[in-house]
């Protein structure tokens, strides 16, 4: 399972050995085999569904087998306005799928409130409940950026440790997999953010 | 389509009591609307349904709005005597104007294809259980918008079927679209804020102000 | 989907067309279920509360408020200009008759007359944009019918080529942002008339390949025929607009009556549906796509040379007089308006959408009832919500 060495591995490759690792071989099957949660939130829904759909065909990656259901979800594309309403069945969803599980947070509402900041039921940013592994700016981002989201994604599990000090969260039993539901409060959602998950940024200016 | 006055009249005359004032309008869309009382709307709104020569069979669309209180100010030139001399004195008066909810419904028609016809109808003043007559008994399209109102103002429909939240969860207990409502402060500033939201990322920061270099916030130079 | 049990005041029977192993009861009791708002096709965040006996809806209440985003309220906090934007973001497959809506109103407002060849334009968007909402509707549709895959991929095939003109003329594939107060942003050259057009002439081919797949298909006519039906008197009381109205047979299209734009110039007809069931609804689409490759037709030819802004408007710190506006169109889902109290300030008092797929959706529970839980997907399809102007 360690690190095989790039020379040696060249050497018996070029005398028709192919070696490789238990980690290299599951990672490289997690990574081609995405499944994403079919959940669209608002518009930028769409533009991951015209990704799916003829032109840009995201099965070229792997990841067009969408779920309807969680339990059969690896990855969750929250996009579009995440509203004060919605933030409970989103973190809810996130709980019901099993690990590993990954989150691309699709477009400016989804990772700061985007266009609609101001609103009383806007939730600014899906990140305040759940952590996310790959943000994409745009409102809509363009199919391509899903895919380079995708992408990201994709290097990212690659680079995934099984064991040792820097293995992956979902293997590490001390890391939650769950996260608090907030509840309905009077004025606002309770608690307003996760502080285990969410700091609030820290702005420079000079 | 029948003028506005003519519709007063007609409407008038069938239902007897009923106050009906028209709010002229005084922009270039000369869209004027008939203010009609509380108590006789729901009989205004048949008769504009039913009556044959109108036949505004069809309600398009519901909005609220929220009047704040205002203050008015009259200058008004009163005679007074200063120093044994008689003097025109300005004198300024105020006069508290109570606000009110309102209700806007647009009608047209689908027999004649004529329209719209806008009626207004107000409460007594912005309290939380400011009533209406609701008008989904005449028109099933208002159910959802007068529930939305509901929602979002705090208006309660006499005579609505099931007057719920519709927008925001149950538990929720301000009125956002009102005029006064203040949104919780949970988002962070552009670095650049100006004007009023200036004076927000001010307050928003205070807390912690070397925290989050709030001390440092400017305005924007022009 | 969650479920309990509960037991309650069995409804009215309603006649159902079913063999009666499907309308046996559960001793009377309703089995209560939440479909949404996470649901593969409630078309977005939607939610209903249906309560079932056996497989046959006896109760349906709607829940909304899943994509609230407060576009009220941001609109008065906004400039009259600033909310242009915002509303390509309310029913995000039509921006181009969302943007045209909100500047025929503030026209209204402000009494701004539009050039020539702005008209002109407005009328080509607003077709194309009516073309591609009925393809992907229909796709949607039958991807609801269980026919999953295809005729999506069909339909998004064409609606990208539509998104390719939007994007080349107004920098944006879905939020154009392209009309303004007094005319258009920008004026299409001769390069993009010429693409149109290709991509018009060529449409037809797509229908008829699509009505020859759906229209006399088995499935199809068996999960929508008699299904969901709407008669005019309630489609009429109940605010119904667009083509779900004309489904059940009103002949009330805004483009006719209102005569906004330049519509009265065009030639074209408006179909009517007989029985208002959810095949109507659907044909309904169909039929009014070919009318709108007339429409086009007759623009590309007539659309003469001049500017397209009304130089007199002054855009930025744009102050309408004091007064209030209903300003309304036929978007491709019903009657889009808008409402605007202006006090005299830069930003409106009140802002208000019409929203027509909002409104619709007052009779899903009647058309829903006595009918299976798999034929409410159906007809919720047929209805054509977009969450984004449902809930705003
Ligand atoms: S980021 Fe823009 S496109 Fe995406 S959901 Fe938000 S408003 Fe819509």
């Amino acid at each position: 399972m360690s690190e095989i060495d790039e020379g040696l591995r060249s050497e018996l490759q070029r005398q028709g050995i192919w070696v490789t690792s238990m980690q290299e071989l599951y990672n490289w099957g997690r990574k081609n085999s995405i499944w994403p949660l079919q959940f669209g939130l608002a518009c930028c829904a769409i533009e991951m569904i015209a990704t799916a759909a003829s032109r840009y065909d995201i099965a070229r990656f792997g990841g067009e087998v969408f779920r309807p259901s969680p339990r059969q979800a690896d990855l969750m594309i929250v996009a579009g306005t995440v509203t004060k309403k919605m933030a409970p069945q989103v973190v809810r969803l996130y709980n019901q799928m099993p690990d590993p599980k990954y989150v691309i947070s699709m477009g400016a509402c989804a990772i700061s409130g985007g266009p609609f900041k101001t609103g009383y039921n806007v939730l600014k940013g899906i990140d305040r409940y759940i952590p996310v592994d790959v943000y994409i700016p745009g409102c809509p981002p363009r199919p391509e950026a899903l895919l380079h989201a995708f992408m990201e994604l994709q290097r990212k599990i690659d680079s995934q440790k099984l064991t040792g000090s820097e293995k992956a969260t979902h293997l590490d039993s001390t890391q939650p997999s769950e996260f608090p539901v907030p509840s309905f409060g009077a004025h606002d959602l309770e608690p307003p953010a996760n502080p285990d998950v969410f700091q609030p940024p820290k702005i420079e200016r000079t | 389509m029948e003028s506005l006055e003519q519709i007063k009249a007609r409407a008038e005359a069938a239902v007897p009591g009923a106050k009906i004032d028209i709010v002229a309008n005084p922009g270039p869309s000369q869209q004027s609307s008939l203010l009609i009382d509380n108590e006789h709307a729901v009989a205004v709104a048949k008769l504009l349904r039913d009556d044959p020569a109108l036949r505004f069979d069809f309600c398009s669309n519901v909005t609220g709005v929220d009047w704040l209180d205002r203050t008015v100010k009259k200058t008004v030139k009163v005679k007074k005597v200063v120093d044994g001399v008689e003097k025109d004195v300005d004198e300024t008066t105020e006069e508290k104007l109570p606000g009110y909810l309102e209700a806007v419904y647009h009608f047209y028609s689908m027999t004649h294809k004529h329209g719209p016809v806008i009626i207004r109808m107000r409460t007594a003043d912005r309290a939380d259980g400011a009533r209406l007559s609701s008008l989904t008994p005449i028109y099933r399209s208002a159910e959802f918008q007068e529930r939305e109102i509901f929602d979002l103002y705090g208006v309660r429909f006499d005579g609505h079927p099931d007057l719920r939240r519709i927008l925001m969860w149950d538990e929720f207990v301000d009125y956002p679209m009102r005029k006064d409502y203040r949104e919780p402060d949970d988002y962070e500033y552009e670095p650049t804020p100006h004007d009023d939201v200036l004076e927000k990322a001010k307050q928003h920061y205070s807390p912690r102000p070397q925290l989050d270099g709030a001390e440092n916030i400017t305005a924007q130079q022009q | 989907m969650s479920a309990t049990i509960q037991t309650l005041e069995p409804a009215a029977e309603q006649p159902t067309r079913l063999p009666p192993q499907m309308t046996s009861r559960l001793d009377g009791e309703l089995l209560e279920v939440s479909m949404g708002p996470q649901h593969p096709s409630t078309h977005g965040v939607f939610r209903m509360n249906v309560a079932l006996e056996g497989e046959i809806v006896r109760k349906l209440k709607p829940v909304f408020g899943y994509l609230h985003r407060n576009h009220e309220k941001i609109g008065e906090n906004t400039s009259y200009l600033g909310s242009m934007p915002y509303t390509d973001r309310l029913d995000y497959f039509c921006s181009m008759t969302n943007n045209w809506a909100y500047a025929l109103s503030v026209e209204k407002l402000a009494g701004i007359e539009v050039p020539e060849r702005a008209e002109y334009l407005r009328v080509i968007l607003a077709e194309l944009t009516r073309l591609q909402n009925h393809a992907s509707l229909l796709g949607f549709l039958l991807s609801d019918m269980g026919a999953w895959g295809t005729p999506l991929m069909y339909a998004f095939r064409e609606r990208e080529k539509i998104l390719d003109l939007f994007e080349s003329l107004s920098g944006s594939r879905m939020m154009c942002d392209y009309m303004r107060f007094g005319g258009c942003r920008v004026d299409a050259g001769v390069d993009w008339m010429k693409l149109a057009k290709k991509i018009v002439d060529f449409f037809p081919r797509f229908l008829d390949e699509f009505e020859n797949l759906i229209v006399e298909n088995e499935i199809l006519i068996a999960r929508t025929q008699e299904v969901g039906k709407l008669s005019a008197e309630l489609a009429i009381n109940a605010g119904i607009t667009g083509p779900m109205l004309r489904a059940c047979g009103v002949n009330y299209d805004i483009r006719k009556v209102d005569g906004y734009g330049f519509y009265p110039r065009f030639k074209f007809r408006v179909p009517l549906g007989e029985h208002g069931d959810t095949y109507d609804r659907l044909m309904m689409r169909v039929l009014e796509m070919r009318e709108s490759i007339g429409i086009l037709k007759q623009a590309f030819e007539q659309i003469p040379a001049g500017p397209v802004m009304n130089p007199k408007v002054k855009i930025r710190a744009f102050r309408p007089p004091v007064g209030e506006a209903y300003g309304r169109i036929e978007g491709p889902k019903g009657e889009l308006g808008f409402y605007l109290i202006s006090d005299g300030g830069t930003n409106p008092y009140r802002y208000r959408v019409r929203p027509p797929s909002f409104i619709n959706l007052t009779v899903l529970e009647d058309l829903c009832l006595g009918h299976t839980v798999a034929d409410v997907m159906v007809i919720l399809g047929s209805v054509d919500i977009v969450m984004g102007e449902v809930d705003r």
